[in-house]
């Protein structure tokens, strides 16, 4: 089944077309890899599937198992299973990190029409999860991400990713600022959460996350469009000649 | 397509937002518009005041006359018309209930609705409650529990009749009777309010709280409270205020007296949530309070904690007179001002003793096209050796159209103080919102959850069973912020 049908999408940021008439399919217990250089529009890709205000769709469509997304919050799409892993997680200061994942895990299962969980049951699976990721529970007690370090915040994004159960995981450059022990113990938990049921869209600049994760596909993204496609193998072609070479291509 | 389905359930919801809008149908007994002599006589001859009271409220009422109302602070409004108003109004009671049973329904459902039933087998275990409805208290409940420790906790009517040497020595003695405009005025025209008096070395055994309704039309409430905490006493007070929806403005102004002696300490808190008006400014309760509290005693400790939600105008500045060597004061704020309220708020800590502390964290809340402002002094006076203060003042803004203002004043006269200042001005960011949403935390939840986070410091200073609440009356108080 197709998870995910992006044809021909066209956005807009601030009154400038960034992505180009993009198109990409992903089925469900895939593995995708998007690669490319800066400004080449991969940042406003994850955005617009998550829903941000401020990124406009002017031509091309989104289906989420065949359903228009165009018209459903951010929230919304976060109850439909769909997350987003940000590439700069925000903090929140006052707010406890396991207070902020019961309000999440809550609000999610409220859209769907499942009850609420209750504080001690939210306690136990957070806990338990955080468990799984070699997450302590210290850091559970502190402030959303306030004075975590790189690496901590990315793997509060991986532990809400196992949480949350999406069915669709957009990662966006997850990988960017950390060094090769907190990379891999990214890579290690993504690997751990990949599910038939269940796709990734991994969004990277760099080829060494897929050291670690290895994709089903990979495209490489230039100027707001698919510029090549293909294996993993793909990944290490680009390693070698650098996104010059695809650039040229796709012009 | 979402987005007017969304600003029509936003508009459908605006109606329900102050959902302690409604008035009790209730057979009311008022004095005549306006005032003069003979309503102060007439507000003294209901309470079955002795004659020491009525000179005291007829030397304030002549003082009052002769003062201008303030116009120093940061709020705008129309001028008051205080002849049109009235000072007194009370549900009709042949004789003041002696039991709960003997209490009007009507009284009893209001507060039911309100949240506080009076039935004490309901009530929140270790929360006494005294019930004003306008003018008069109309219950007071574990009194004879209370009473077990020594405990004097009942409305100030009552006190001035039964414990009338306590509250001569008191009364007046922390905000005097011509301290300021509105503090003059409850002075001469003071209805109802509470009255605690906790005995030497008694910890008192419960929370004590008093609810403040305001219920009837175009009438004042001006209550009065008064709070001795004898020798090494604790006691922990909270006050909650509602008030009906009305297009008109209504005027709220109390005084609050706290007095710890030596050792004594008193935890006092307020949710403020009188009616705040309507999202285009009309009606509202005006709110100008005077709250202070003398650590008269060595080591004595006085602590405020305010949510102030409510209310279309707030002025109100709890402070502290450290009197005593090594006394402890400290003000803890959450000021939210939504729509088109105005809040002038802060505190004073008046160091006069040697070694003596402060401590004032202020979290200012600005949406809509509010204005918010944190006025503060710190005054070290010439004995006050060694004196401390620490100020932090923050304010949050939400959307473009509102204010944020820090108004710290600071004199110090002796050179071995030390005082701290620290100030900050944020705002939600887009990127804290989204990223809240994209977790499926809905706008309002998510703005409620940024507020509380920012308040957390002053929110964890009131007592556990209220905390749960105030976190909520931020949620409700911000709805319709954003978006």
């Amino acid at each position: 089944m197709n998870l995910l049908e992006i044809e021909n999408l066209h956005v807009s940021a601030q009154g400038k077309e960034i992505l180009k008439g993009l198109s990409l399919v992903i089925r469900a217990g895939e593995v995708h890899a998007i690669m490319g250089p800066n400004g080449s529009g991969k940042s406003t890709l994850s955005y617009t599937l998550a829903g941000r205000e401020g990124y406009e769709i002017t031509a091309g469509r989104i289906l989420y198992r065949g359903e228009d997304l165009t018209p459903l919050a951010p929230e919304e799409r976060a109850a439909k299973r769909i997350f987003l892993a940000l590439q700069y997680p925000v903090e929140i200061p006052g707010v406890t990190t396991m207070n902020f994942l019961k309000a999440a895990l809550n609000a999610q299962r409220r859209a769907r029409g499942e009850g609420e969980f209750d504080a001690l049951s939210v306690l136990r699976l957070v806990r338990e999860t955080a468990a799984g990721l070699n997450i302590p529970e210290e850091m559970l007690r502190r402030a959303l991400n306030v004075g975590f370090s790189g690496g901590e915040k990315k793997r509060l994004e991986i532990l809400q990713m196992a949480l949350f159960e999406p069915s669709l995981a957009i990662l966006d450059e997850t990988d960017s600022g950390l060094d090769i022990d907190a990379l891999k113990l990214v890579a290690d938990g993504v690997n751990r959460l990949c599910a038939p049921d269940r796709a990734m869209l991994v969004i990277t600049h760099y080829q060494r996350l897929l050291n670690y994760i290895v994709p089903d596909r990979v495209h490489v993204m230039t100027d707001g469009r698919i510029a090549a496609e293909g294996g993993r193998e793909l990944a290490q072609e680009l390693e070698a000649k650098g996104y010059a070479g695809f650039v040229r291509d796709a012009a | 397509m979402a987005a007017i389905e969304k600003t029509r359930e936003r508009v459908a919801s605006l109606g329900e937002k102050y959902k302690y809008g409604f008035v009790t149908d209730i057979e009311m007994e008022r004095a005549p518009r306006g005032l003069g002599e003979d309503i102060v006589r007439l507000i003294s001859a209901k309470k079955g005041e002795p004659d020491w009271m009525l000179e005291w409220r007829l030397s304030a009422y002549r003082r009052w006359r002769e003062m201008r109302e303030p116009s120093w602070a940061r709020v705008h409004y129309p001028k008051i018309d205080y002849e049109q108003a009235y000072y007194y109004a009370a549900p009709k009671i042949a004789e003041k209930p002696k039991s709960l049973d003997e209490i009007d329904p009507k009284l009893l459902e209001t507060y039911e609705k309100l949240g506080i039933p009076l039935h004490e087998q309901k009530l929140l275990a270790g929360v006494a409650v005294d019930a004003v409805f306008d003018s008069i208290s109309v219950a007071t409940t574990f009194k004879a529990k209370l009473a077990e420790a020594g405990v004097i906790f009942c409305p100030i009517s009552e006190a001035i009749r039964d414990h009338g040497d306590l509250v001569r020595k008191y009364l007046g003695s922390v905000v005097p009777v011509s301290d300021n405009f509105f503090a003059t005025l409850n002075s001469a025209v003071f209805s109802d309010g509470s009255f605690v008096y906790v005995p030497k070395g008694v910890r008192c055994p419960m929370e004590l709280s008093t609810y403040f309704r305001i219920n009837a039309s175009e009438t004042g409430q001006f209550e009065r409270t008064l709070i001795i905490a004898d020798e090494g006493s604790y006691v922990s007070y909270l006050e909650g205020c509602t008030a009906p929806k009305r297009d008109e403005n209504q005027l709220h102004a109390a005084v609050v007296e706290l007095v710890a002696l030596e050792g004594a300490e008193i935890k006092y808190s307020t949710v403020q949530n009188w009616y705040p008006g309507d999202e285009e400014g009309r009606g509202g309760i005006y709110n100008f309070v005077t709250k202070r509290g003398d650590c008269r005693g060595r080591r004595s400790k006085i602590s405020w904690t305010q949510v102030e939600t409510g209310s279309a105008i707030t002025w109100k500045y709890p402070s502290c007179i450290l009197r005593g060597d090594d006394t402890v004061g400290e003000f803890y704020s959450i000021a939210i001002a939504n729509h088109f309220q105005q809040a002038d708020t802060g505190t004073k800590m008046i160091h006069l003793g040697r070694n003596t502390r402060s401590r004032i964290v202020s979290k200012g809340i600005s949406a809509g096209r509010a204005q918010n402002t944190y006025r503060g002094l710190v005054s070290v006076h010439p004995r006050a050796a060694n004196a401390r203060n620490h100020t932090q003042c923050d304010s949050l803004l939400i959307g473009k159209e509102c204010g944020a203002h820090t108004v710290p004043y600071i004199e110090s006269r002796n050179p071995t103080a030390r005082i701290e200042h620290e100030a900050t001005t944020s705002k939600i960011a887009d990127d804290q919102l989204f990223y809240c949403l994209s977790r499926g935390i809905g706008q309002e939840e998510a703005v409620a959850l940024i507020v509380n986070g920012f308040c957390r410091e002053v929110l964890q200073q009131l007592p556990m069973e209220f905390a749960v609440e105030a976190q909520k009356l931020v949620g409700i108080s911000l709805e319709g912020s954003v978006g």
